[in-house]
């Protein structure tokens, strides 16, 4: 498999910036995974370096010291040319509970309206796609999705509310995604999601990471509060599926 | 322990910053300005990643639990200890019950205490700067206690540094960030002529500054963004992000602040002018 063409580029004295080309497209993700996955496995040293993905770009950051631009981007050339494209690594679907009621999804009429549809129906579209992790930034924890069906395109509110509540679902135009805290925000909210993505109590504070797929699972009110309590004496598990096992 | 008998306008503790975890989201954070630390830990003989109170325009007053050494730094305020003026870059023994307060700001807008061995307040994701929410709080409040090793015999090889102070420095040093390319001739006489002046709009996520230039209408896909880029909006708005800027961004990157540049800018408020100049 041929490598997708990346640009190089320079970021202050301690960063460089691989650029893949300017599209939302999960080949191209699939190879910034790999190459990142083989410079922190072979190149990059683990406690000096850290790295962030992005839709099409690859941020490598030393942290302790200034780097020298042109002997670096002369060896990422070299390594993404060694890089063999193709073995993909595990890939894996988070199954995500998600409360609709009315009560969580305080915008759920307002979008089945917007969209001509009932609610029962955007329920229905939402959870039965599986979303793209193309991106975690923002706030910790916090998702960009990709894959939202057109059917669901909705413009953001008008207003943005001045605190949307933690675990908060929401969609706006192409992108959906849960609230990991209380904040400000745009979107429009269908949902609530009752186990945290970020827990700074755990080892790995975010068991998601990019690349990886999600899936909303409806849940009722009942299992809703029980995966609250869950969370709260610290025993939930996410449900995970290998898919290329 | 050091108990903080009144916490100032926003005094947090700060090490070097959260390394490791920028991948799911979470800022770097850490001292602001890491030049006034790095010359104050070095005086300690402490390590570079030891944490320090960053201490922002308004100072606190406390007190001392434990004998040790503690060196000022940063931001000129006027700051006494028993009542005895006391300044920066200088090595202080202190005992059980003195106070150390602060008073007037003179230059500069962050300064910082540290103490022999760093203050011991527990490391969240291996690292003790305070931010939300990864901690549950992002300043000290009235009360708190600050757990430290006390320490008797220290013997420091040098009790005092003249430094060289930037805090009247105004020139930022700036780097050709990833969207520097899409600037056209206007923009870069508007960004290298003029100078520009911190709004009020400015804290540890990031400097917005006051005057605008002709914005850049470019649709981009949201990627990574660091301490000290600043971000020009389709309004034409300057943003510099700071320590606890996000860690993911959707407009231009259009330059990046150096090191230097980057503690020069902590020690600016609101009103103070800058400039840029590429290098």
């Amino acid at each position: 498999m041929n490598h997708a063409p990346i640009k190089i580029k320079p970021y202050g004295e301690h960063a460089i910036l691989i650029e893949w080309p300017d599209k939302v497209d999960e080949a191209i993700l699939d190879s910034i995974i790999q190459f990142d996955d083989y410079l922190k496995n072979h190149c990059l040293s683990n406690g000096v370096w850290e790295t962030v993905t992005a839709y099409n770009s690859l941020l490598l950051v030393n942290q302790l010291e200034r780097i020298d631009f042109i002997t670096y981007k002369k060896k990422i050339g070299e390594w993404y040319t060694n890089l063999e494209i193709g073995n993909k690594k595990e890939q894996i679907l988070w199954k995500l509970p998600v409360s609709y009621d009315l009560d969580f999804g305080i915008d759920l009429e307002e979008v089945a309206q917007k969209a001509g549809k009932t609610v029962p129906e955007i329920i229905e579209l939402h959870t039965s796609h599986v979303y793209t992790v193309y991106g975690i930034g923002f706030l910790p924890g916090f998702m960009y999705l990709g894959g939202l069906p057109k059917e669901l395109e909705v413009s953001r509110k008008a207003e943005p509310r001045l605190q949307v509540k933690k675990g908060a679902v929401g969609i706006a135009g192409k992108q959906t995604g849960i609230y990991p805290q209380d904040s400000p925000g745009g979107w429009n909210i269908v949902g609530s999601c009752p186990i945290p993505i970020f827990d700074v109590n755990k080892e790995h504070p975010c068991f998601v990471s990019v690349g990886d797929k999600i899936q909303f699972q409806q849940i009722t009110m009942a299992e809703y509060n029980l995966h609250k309590i869950e969370t709260e004496v610290g025993i939930y598990k996410p449900e995970k599926i290998v898919l290329n096992a | 322990m050091l108990k903080v008998l009144k916490s100032g306008f926003y005094t947090s503790v700060q090490d070097l910053g959260r390394f490791g975890y920028r991948n799911k989201g979470v800022p770097v954070s850490g001292v602001m300005d890491h030049i006034s630390v790095k010359k104050a830990n070095s005086l300690l003989e402490n390590k570079d990643t030891d944490a320090v109170l960053e201490i922002t325009m308004t100072g606190p007053t406390l007190i001392f639990e434990k004998s040790t050494f503690i060196v000022l730094a940063g931001a000129s305020m006027s700051v006494t200890l028993n009542n005895e003026p006391v300044r920066n870059y200088k090595i202080y023994e202190v005992h059980e019950g003195d106070i150390l307060s602060y008073g007037k700001l003179n230059k500069g807008f962050r300064a910082y205490l540290a103490i022999k061995g760093g203050f011991m307040t527990d490391p969240v994701l291996s690292s003790r700067s305070f931010y939300v929410p990864i901690n549950q709080v992002n300043r000290l409040k009235d009360g708190d206690n600050i757990p430290y090793d006390g320490n008797n015999d220290f013997t420091p090889k040098i009790s005092e540094i003249k430094t060289d102070s930037f805090l009247e420095e105004t020139i930022l040093e700036v780097y050709k960030a990833p969207e520097f390319d899409l600037l056209d001739d206007r923009q870069l006489e508007s960004l290298f002529s003029k100078d520009f002046s911190i709004s009020k709009q400015n804290n540890r996520m990031a400097y917005q500054l006051k005057e605008n230039i002709v914005g850049l209408e470019y649709s981009m896909l949201t990627s990574a963004t660091l301490p000290g880029t600043v971000q020009l909006t389709p309004s034409g708005r300057l943003i510099v992000l700071m320590k606890d800027g996000q860690t993911t961004g959707g407009y231009p990157r259009i330059l990046q602040l150096s090191d230097k540049a980057i503690s020069i800018l902590a020690q600016k408020r609101e009103g103070n002018n800058v400039s840029f100049k590429l290098i």
